[in-house]
């Protein structure tokens, strides 16, 4: 089901790491959309029509339709244009990545962001919780289900390397800013690669 | 790809039906028609060894068990199950449009679970309750603290709020069908669904009306409907035994 590369609008902010997994599954797909800038502070007119009930970015419009919310928007994308999948066939496989793409935005980036508004003890607490979370998704890819794969999703970019590739570089931005270590090379070598190889293919 | 009919040994659901979590995924079981066997789950005192052993990282129910293969989030196993047994009614729907739809609209629902089934001031502590501590998170994040008059009514009014909004996602969702499935049940019938039973009960023990027909007449007869069907209320405790459930956590507590 392929539809006229022009039909396609993304609602976006260049600092949203939820508009880059969107933007990136576009371009994995090789498809062209049209990006409008939005200010997620004060959400515009667009912006209120097409996601009234988060009223946040990012906002796939296709086919007269508005769809939100990154992850369905990934699934969407993936279902609609389905050269390049981004998901495994594999039942079982697929539950497996959606329960990481599930853990990232339910812990992960929730621990990161607290490293961020945290300071002293809390902070330090922050940082450990980070570490373990990063730590639970080092043991998959030594042992466990992504064990031995240059990427989550195998030989190529998916769904998961999307989403946890497209909050990665915040960090680089967040230790910088925090002073804080949050990937320390010596415990996660191959998700540090993970990241790499992502960030040098997104470019 | 296992036949609608798995021997039993090869599907087990772990869990306690009191919570709408673990009630999705029997729903789904039931409507595909597959045998399993339920694994009740101690909730005080300690974690059960094969919970935590399944379920690592978050250490929660329901946890499905097929052929030796752990999958977690109630969410997630009801995909799994409707892309495993194909042979009986699809869950999702067939058209990316409307899984899109469908998916929004049960990520909007497990974003307001805690408000939906658990407000006006219930208060739970219980350290081994595994799937307390999921609440109780809940319950601190809406800082729902204390069953004050005016608080009860603003919670009361959050709740009519997402109903509302409910409503107005059934209208688009269900077609003038009785489902946002439309014909049979589907993803959003089983998300939200699988509240209605502590819905019930919060309304009985707070003395609240939250699925007023004057306000959501659509989602009411839904709701009828609902929790008739035979494969839901085979997987819904009766009233009372959420209301017990909810005494025994709060006496435990204290």
């Amino acid at each position: 089901m392929d539809q006229p590369p022009s039909s396609v609008k993304l609602l976006g902010s260049w600092a949203d790491s939820h508009t880059h997994r969107v933007q990136l599954a576009l371009k994995l797909k090789g498809l062209e959309f049209e990006y409008q800038e939005e200010d997620f502070i004060n959400p515009s007119p667009a912006l209120l029509l097409h996601n009234p009930v988060y009223k946040k970015v990012p906002a796939l419009l296709h086919g007269g339709r508005s769809i939100v919310e990154s992850i369905v928007i990934l699934q969407y994308i993936d279902e609609t244009w389905t050269d390049n999948p981004i998901m495994p066939a594999d039942p079982s496989e697929r539950a497996v990545i959606r329960f990481w793409c599930h853990f990232t935005d339910d812990k992960l980036a929730p621990a990161v962001g607290l490293v961020f508004s945290s300071s002293g003890e809390g902070q330090k607490a922050a940082v450990d919780q980070v570490h373990e979370n990063l730590k639970l998704l080092e043991r998959e890819l030594k042992d466990g289900a992504f064990k031995g794969r240059r990427f989550f999703g195998g030989d190529k970019i998916g769904l998961l390397d999307i989403v946890l590739g497209c909050g990665s570089y915040w960090l680089a931005v967040f230790e910088e800013v925090m002073e804080v270590k949050l990937i320390d090379p010596n415990p996660s070598p191959s998700s540090m690669h993970g990241c790499e190889t992502s960030r040098s293919n997104r470019r | 790809m296992a036949a609608a009919s798995a021997t039993t040994e090869e599907v087990k659901l772990l869990g306690l039906w009191v919570s709408p979590y673990v009630t999705r995924a029997g729903i789904a079981l039931n409507l595909k028609k597959v045998g399993y066997e339920f694994v009740q789950v101690e909730v005080l005192g300690q974690k059960s060894e094969i919970l935590v052993k399944s379920n690592p990282v978050y250490k929660k129910i329901p946890v499905l068990i097929h052929q030796g293969k752990p999958i977690c989030e109630s969410a997630i196993i009801v995909e799994y199950i409707d892309e495993i047994w194909t042979s009986e009614a699809p869950i999702l729907p067939s058209h990316p449009l409307d899984r899109a739809v469908a998916r929004f609209w049960a990520t909007y629902i497990d974003d307001k679970v805690g408000l939906l089934a658990f407000p006006c001031g219930i208060r739970f502590y219980a350290p081994n309750s595994i799937f307390f501590w999921q609440l109780l998170a809940l319950l601190k994040a809406l800082a729902v603290e204390a069953a004050e008059e005016s608080s009860k009514a603003e919670t009361v009014d959050q709740v009519t709020e997402v109903l509302q909004l409910l409503e107005d996602a059934f209208a688009e969702c269900s077609h003038g069908k009785d489902c946002f499935g439309g014909d049979t049940i589907g993803y959003v019938d089983i998300v939200l669904g699988s509240c209605l039973g502590w819905i019930k009960a919060v309304e009985e023990m707070e003395n609240v009306r939250l699925l007023d027909e004057k306000k959501v007449p659509l989602l009411v007869g839904w709701a009828e409907r609902f929790l008739q069907d035979k494969a839901v209320k085979e997987v819904t405790p009766e009233r009372d035994e959420y209301v017990q459930y909810a005494k025994m956590i709060s006496a435990s507590a204290r």
